[in-house]
């Protein structure tokens, strides 16, 4: 069980704990798990993936801050890097909820996207 | 004389419970309606809460707390709702009377038919903790901080040390985190974290920050700026274990010691108050104690889930929309809901029978296999229950028909199993 990991699978609130290791090419997962909450805990295990949720910089505009999110999750080991990226992010209004602020967000297929309207 | 109108609805505040009321109140035909609203946009803590998670019973979508709101604020903007901004409502009267003051329009006066109470919560302050030490700057409850980076862009600090493991402690201790800052520690005085597994797995164990389970500030040092708190593990009466204190270096203290519905105005209208969930007692339309007054969300009682605020916000429009087209609510018989030790609050504490009746509950401490009991012929087995999940328990109308109508009371008991 060489590079076990003890996970908490967050699927739903019940909160199950499993250990998930490699075994001959094969991702094996011992717990009381749900289906759900194996294919969850198996990518868990493989790249662990985050929505990022942060803010950028609003220019000439009253709001100081607009809130950004990537449509999707990204890897989690690339999260620093993408706040390193974030904070040389500056934009103006008119801004609406949905627009695409970086298309494929560091490489990762993923957009960054505002979560809010900034009108003026 | 001020000038006084009338209105069929007020609902104050424009946050996920005032605007989902809005937009249900204006579905239902009622179009002189208003909605009051202190801050400058509408939204209200939502705005801040710029994580994903929310949304997904409403919507079935991972939506960040501005999109979520902003769904409802279309839909307010698209019914052509009247949301009157920089407005603070000043004083409700048991008549409904309501007064408002803003700089645009100065005093108002406003005969209301129902009034919606939609304020929300607010944090518990350090004064209300008593921990000894210094008063330096550097104290900041997690709300504050929390809108202090996603609103003004301004960090707290450097060094932190959270006191406290509610929702919102765990989301800013990976929001400092991400944003450079150093969190040293989260202290949690209970034996078990008060917040959603996802938010330990997600914000703590993520970012490899130690929760502190057992543990509590017992001292915060520093003269114009904190320096340092020292952290004390405590027994299970929360009584600090001697030689068990460690001194932590730290330039900011985050406070996530829970939420209190903020129920000044309502209490001037004569509002009586559960002191059990801190909001208003209600019948199964969320009417108060006061006729014609209604509650929903967080001022009613802290929820953990946004979706659960914008149904009551729904169901408050619907009482209010009943009331003034004069139908009374189920005063005729009503049921007391008594809930025995193991629940920790309910909502409704009182109702008619007369419909399908969604009741709201904690248990007060963590269960394993457990059951709930509504009634002689209602129950519902759970897995495990804690107090951080609020549960949600659908009755339906036939339950309450089967009772007869000399029930005046509603047992609603919780037993391991």
């Amino acid at each position: 069980m060489k590079g076990a990991k003890d996970l908490i699978c967050i699927t739903c609130p019940k909160g199950c704990h499993a250990r998930v290791w490699m075994e001959d090419g094969n991702v094996i997962i011992k717990g009381e798990v749900c289906k759900r909450g194996k294919e969850y805990l198996k990518q868990e295990f493989l790249e662990p993936k985050r929505i990022l949720t942060s803010t950028v910089v609003v220019e000439q505009s009253r709001s100081k801050r607009l809130p950004v999110r990537t449509r999707t999750g990204i890897p989690k080991r690339e999260i620093f890097r993408a706040m390193d990226e974030l904070s040389k992010v500056k934009v103006q209004p008119p801004i609406k909820i949905g627009d695409v602020i970086i298309p494929n967000f560091l490489g990762t297929g993923v957009d960054l996207l505002a979560s809010d309207d900034i009108r003026d | 004389m001020l000038k006084r109108s009338k209105l069929d609805i007020a609902i104050i505040g424009s946050g996920p419970a005032g605007l989902a009321a809005a937009v249900e109140a204006d579905r239902r035909g009622v179009k002189n309606l208003v909605v009051f609203e202190r801050d400058e946009l509408p939204g209200g803590i939502l705005r801040q809460c710029i994580h994903n998670g929310f949304g997904l019973e409403k919507f079935k979508e991972e939506l960040t707390g501005p999109e979520y709101a902003n769904r409802y604020i279309k839909m307010a903007e698209s019914a052509g709702i009247d949301i009157e901004l920089n407005t603070t409502v000043l004083e409700i009267e048991k008549d409904r009377t309501l007064t408002s003051v803003s700089e645009h329009s100065g005093l108002r006066k406003y005969e209301c038919k129902s009034i919606i109470l939609a304020m929300g919560c607010r944090e518990r302050p350090r004064g209300a903790l008593g921990i000894p030490g210094t008063r330096p700057a550097g104290i900041f409850t997690a709300g504050h901080a929390q809108r202090l980076i996603n609103i003004e862009g301004y960090m707290p600090g450097e060094k932190v040390v959270i006191l406290g493991s509610g929702d919102i402690g765990l989301i800013m201790a990976r929001r400092l985190t991400l944003e450079g800052a150093e969190v040293v520690a989260v202290a949690e005085i209970l034996p078990y974290s008060s917040g959603l597994i996802r938010n330990v797995v997600q914000c703590l164990n993520d970012y490899e920050i130690p929760l502190l389970l057992s543990h509590t500030v017992a001292e915060i040092h520093g003269d114009k700026r904190v320096e340092g708190v020292t952290l004390v593990k405590v027994d299970t009466d929360w009584n600090p274990i001697k030689r068990t204190e460690q001194y932590v270096e730290c330039d900011t203290l985050l406070l996530s010691v829970g939420l209190i519905p903020e129920n000044e105005l309502s209490k001037q209208a004569g509002v009586l108050i559960d002191p059990k969930t801190g909001g208003p007692y209600v019948n199964d339309c969320l009417e108060t104690s006061v006729e014609g007054i209604f509650s929903c969300g967080n001022v009613l009682h802290v929820n953990d889930l946004v979706d659960n605020v914008s149904n009551e916000g729904e169901l408050a429009a619907t009482g209010a929309y009943e009331r003034i087209k004069g139908k009374t609510l189920g005063r005729e018989r009503i049921m007391e809901v008594e809930a025995d030790e193991g629940v920790g609050q309910v909502v409704p504490q009182k109702i008619s029978g007369d419909r399908e009746t969604i009741f709201y509950l904690r248990v007060k401490k963590p269960m394993g296999k457990m059951v709930l009991r509504v009634g002689e012929n209602f129950e519902k087995k759970f897995s495990y229950a804690r107090p951080s999940e609020m549960i949600r328990l659908k009755i339906p109308k036939k339950i309450f028909s089967q009772m007869g109508s000399s029930v005046s009371k509603l047992q609603i008991r919780c037993e391991e199993r």
